[in-house]
């Protein structure tokens, strides 16, 4: 201890973890706000439900490991628990919400050797063990509020509480309803299924109801907080802003979704989707800003954090459109996660005064 | 600005070139406005026998002598060394170690010397004020037999870097007032306040080297040291080559490498010297030093300090006498209890941290900071986690990987580290501190390198030794082979064999006595 307290500096920035931390979840209030908004107290509930558990699970965690129980104010299990409901969709019963989060810090994390440590992005892996494990749960997106989805009625209303209360911790069937009957397709589920049947994908969108500007603003069906491109933006800049996170990850990531989906739109449009309707679609903007640039589980140089965003571009665009299932994204971060300890070994910056990249 | 689009736009000549990385600390430039003043004679000053990178000096004094300021006092003991010189008259009172501004808090052989209060001077030294019709050489001489050497705090012999070599002509001379530590102002206040004979000693400096032109770097946090440079050299018509750079406030855009990449957009090669690349960069203080040498025959007897920090009540740039105890100097600033201070030797991103102000002002001094606990607090604080936020990465203006080096050192990969260029990192301490997670990245760094020297001096020595029972094993070899030639001679077989295990022994004893003095060696430096 003497010893470091000997080195230099004697300045430091003042930055923090708890404070990066903050910052995330602060930049995360408008998506949760919207998701409030288009899902009532059902996104509520989850968001609380998954944020208190991951703060226990966390707790628990760091009591039997002896470390300080005061890590917590590090923010970062609350800020799992945010993220991994923002991924859910909004009719997710309690105890999956509640397993899930246990997942995403037991699983995800602590085993690793907690904060730091972990390969892989903790909320995201448990979404994924959550989808494997409840595939049909998790592909269940009940109906926003307030959506302007032609002549469909809610059939539920989700600002009372009580209602959302019994669906939340009983289930629909206490409600005398199926799951199928409060519940609609995304729109990458609905042209995934129809291209199969050979229609093209804009007859699709036709069919959906799909527009564009109700992509953008969030009313659609979906993830919880992955639904208003808008919202998680605001977030997003405001990341950049603070200088929380840098351009090259959402950037390349985003541009290379664009691309990829541009060019083969361009070449067929009635198999291939449009770039906008990629960019608004699923998961990709909160995974881009959010997930993605994850500081654990990404790349640390520039460069590293390009190729890695360029990858994610690719498996995204990839498993949309050939893959088995409809959303990619979170397949995509996952699997960089991966390939993130080469790419911070080939990908170094060029040093100071050096010729070339080492390659050692 | 992504770095491609940068290098595009400073190819097309559109922006200046800058070096990567670097951060913005808070500059706390308290003393920027106050004028240099000069302290009074201590009553004993403590001399250190090495004040300079190299070889330590040797007395040239014994205790009883009386000297005179500007005396040689001790005399350099090899190539890399500068002499050491008394800085006031008086009496040599001990010769004994003493503390030096050295984290270890490790001490050096020092001359002590009373004050007699008359301050007379050695007039031995004549000023060559005809330098530009003197032979570089003769200049060269000079700034050694004076004592000269980087006052930036490097304290790297000045005369060494001072020459000629047809192989690596110098085209520029640097002048560095970036001063990008925070607090500092010495430099600062030297170029308001002596403008015309730093530039002098810029002149001097082009003529000794060569070079026709020349850049002074200011920061722009010091608009007024520029101006005031400016004023100084539109008042000669002997500097035509030379212009006043003001560079973006960045740290640490002082430190050469990166000050050099941002004025001529070339990067010093690894491993070789900025001369190399036709360029020579030299500090202010440096350089009115050297002034002082040329012209008034001065040998390096004193040198500005800013003395300041957030816990000293009346910070100030003083003129000091090298070996001045740093606690008068506290003391005249309105400082006398140490408890809950900490004193930092140099300034807050690459200085050390000190114990207690038991020790002289030295040519490495360029600042005295008193700081109180809650402001080094934020800087080390407990160490947690590495997140690999990637902002050390960002941070390092020698596009290092901070977190990755962290980790091997930690884990003791240091052959690794060194594939990774641990030994590049300049140890400016940017990316300590922009760590989140406080981790004390530059301590890492500075014991990785301390154990692969360390493992690599081992290594020699182990080199030698498997070469030397190499030999030993060919001797034994060859001596078999002759004691069987002369068995088939002489039909006696007892006596070669006592011979050849005696020769054994004798080998041994030397391989192990050597071991010992090299692991002697080890824990020396270990220190
Ligand atoms: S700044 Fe600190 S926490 Fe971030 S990557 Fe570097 S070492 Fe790790
Ligand atoms: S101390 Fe070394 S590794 Fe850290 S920023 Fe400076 S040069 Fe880079």
């Amino acid at each position: 201890m003497s010893l470091i307290m000997l080195s230099s500096p004697h300045a430091h920035g003042g930055d923090s973890i708890r404070m990066i931390m903050l910052t995330v979840i602060l930049a995360l209030v408008p998506a949760a706000g919207m998701s409030v908004y288009l899902f009532g107290w059902m996104a509520v509930l989850l968001i609380v439900t998954c944020m208190l558990t991951a703060l226990m699970t966390e707790a628990i965690c760091l009591k039997w490991m002896g470390r300080p129980v005061s890590t917590l104010l590090d923010n970062s299990a609350a800020l799992t628990g945010l993220f991994l409901a923002l991924t859910l969709p909004a009719a997710t019963p309690w105890w999956m919400a509640v397993l899930g989060s246990v997942f995403a810090i037991v699983l995800g994390k602590q085993l690793y050797g907690g904060l730091g440590y972990n390969i892989f992005n903790p909320a995201l892996s448990a979404r994924v063990i959550l989808l494997i494990s409840f595939p049909l749960n998790m592909t269940t997106w009940i109906m926003p509020m307030s959506a302007s989805m032609g002549s469909i009625e809610p059939v539920i209303n989700l600002y009372d509480f009580t209602t959302c209360a019994t669906l939340f911790f009983a289930g629909p069937g206490a409600l005398q309803l199926g799951l199928d009957a409060i519940s609609m397709a995304s729109p990458l589920g609905y042209i995934k299924t129809e291209a199969t049947l050979g229609v093209p994908v804009a007859e699709a969108l036709d069919a959906y109801g799909y527009s564009y500007l109700d992509a953008f603003l969030g009313f659609e069906a979906g993830s919880t907080g992955e639904t208003s491109a808008l919202a998680l933006l605001i977030g997003g800049i405001f990341l950049l802003a603070r200088h929380s996170i840098t351009w090259h990850i959402p950037f390349s990531y985003i541009v290379t979704v664009l691309l990829l989906a541009g060019l083969f739109n361009a070449l067929n449009p009635d198999q291939f989707a449009t770039p906008m309707f990629h960019l608004f679609a699923g998961g990709l903007i909160l995974c881009a800003f959010f997930m993605a640039t994850d500081p654990v589980s990404s790349p640390v140089t520039p460069l590293g954090q390009v190729v890695f965003g360029v990858g994610c571009g690719v498996i995204t665009w990839s498993i949309r459109t050939w893959g088995g299932y409809p959303e990619g994204a979170m397949f995509a971060v996952l699997l960089m996660n991966c390939a993130v300890p080469l790419i911070d070994h080939y990908f170094r910056p060029r040093v100071y005064g050096h010729k070339r990249r080492n390659e050692s | 600005m992504p770095a491609m689009v940068r290098k595009l736009a400073q190819r097309l000549g559109m922006l200046q070139h800058s070096f990567v990385g670097g951060v913005h600390p808070n500059m706390h430039k308290l003393t920027a406005d106050v004028a240099i003043e000069e302290c009074d004679i201590a009553p004993v000053h403590v001399l250190p026998m090495k004040q300079h990178i190299g070889e330590i000096c040797s007395p040239l004094v014994a205790v009883g002598d009386l000297v005179l300021r500007g005396q040689k006092i001790a005399r350099s003991e090899g190539y890399l060394s500068v002499p050491v010189h008394a800085p006031t008259s008086g009496r040599v009172v001990k010769i004994e170690e003493h503390t030096i501004p050295h984290p270890s808090g490790m001490g050096l052989p020092s001359i002590f010397i009373e004050s007699d209060g008359d301050d007379k001077s050695d007039e031995s030294i004549a000023p060559i004020s005809d330098w530009i019709n003197t032979d570089p050489t003769q200049l060269r001489e000079r700034a050694r037999k004076c004592g000269l050497a980087g006052l930036g705090g490097a304290v790297f012999p000045t005369f060494i870097k001072l020459v000629q070599d047809k192989r690596f002509p110098i085209e520029t001379v640097i002048l560095n007032g970036i001063e990008c530590e925070p607090y500092l102002t010495n430099d600062h206040r030297l170029m308001l306040e002596h403008a015309e004979e730093i530039l002098e000693g810029m002149a001097i400096i082009m003529h000794m080297v060569g070079a026709d032109s020349g850049i002074i770097a200011v920061e722009d946090n010091k608009q007024n040291a520029a101006d005031s440079m400016q004023q100084a050299l539109d008042a000669r018509s002997d500097m035509d080559g030379v212009v006043v750079h003001v560079l973006p406030t960045r740290y640490p855009q002082g430190s050469e490498k990166q000050l050099i990449y941002t004025l001529t957009g070339r990067e010093v090669p690894a491993g070789k010297l900025p001369m190399h690349i036709g360029v020579l960069s030299q500090n202010i203080g440096t350089t009115k030093a050297l002034f002082d040498a040329v012209m008034l025959g001065k040998p390096l007897t004193e040198r500005t300090v800013t003395v300041s920090g957030d816990a000293l009540a009346k910070p100030s740039n003083l003129l000091v006498r090298l070996g001045t105890p740093v606690r008068s100097l506290f003391a005249r600033q309105g400082l006398d209890d140490f408890s809950g201070i900490q004193i930092v030797h140099g300034g807050p991103m690459m200085g050390e941290r000190l114990k207690n102000p038991d020790f002289p002002v030295v040519k490495s001094s360029t600042g005295l900071l008193a700081m109180s606990l809650q402001a080094m607090k934020a800087a080390h604080t407990v160490e947690q986690p590495c997140i690999r936020c990637g902002h050390c990465s960002e941070a390092c203006p020698i596009s290092l990987v901070p977190n990755l080096l962290a980790d091997q050192c930690r884990s003791d990969q240091f052959e690794k580290a060194a594939q990774y260029d641990l030994f590049d990192c300049i140890e400016c301490g940017a990316c300590s501190y922009v760590c989140p997670s406080n981790i004390p990245l530059v301590h890492y760094f500075r014991y990785g390198k301390g154990q692969l020297a360390l493992q690599r001096r081992e290594d020699s020595f182990a080199e030698a030794s498997r070469k030397r029972s190499e030999t030993r094993d060919a001797r034994i070899e060859r001596e078999k082979a002759e004691k069987a030639a002369r068995r088939s001679q002489v039909r006696k077989t007892h006596a070669p064999k006592t011979d050849e295990a005696k020769a054994e022994t004798d080998a041994e004893t030397k391989t192990g006595g050597e071991a010992g003095v090299a692991d002697s060696k080890a824990t020396e430096s270990k220190d």
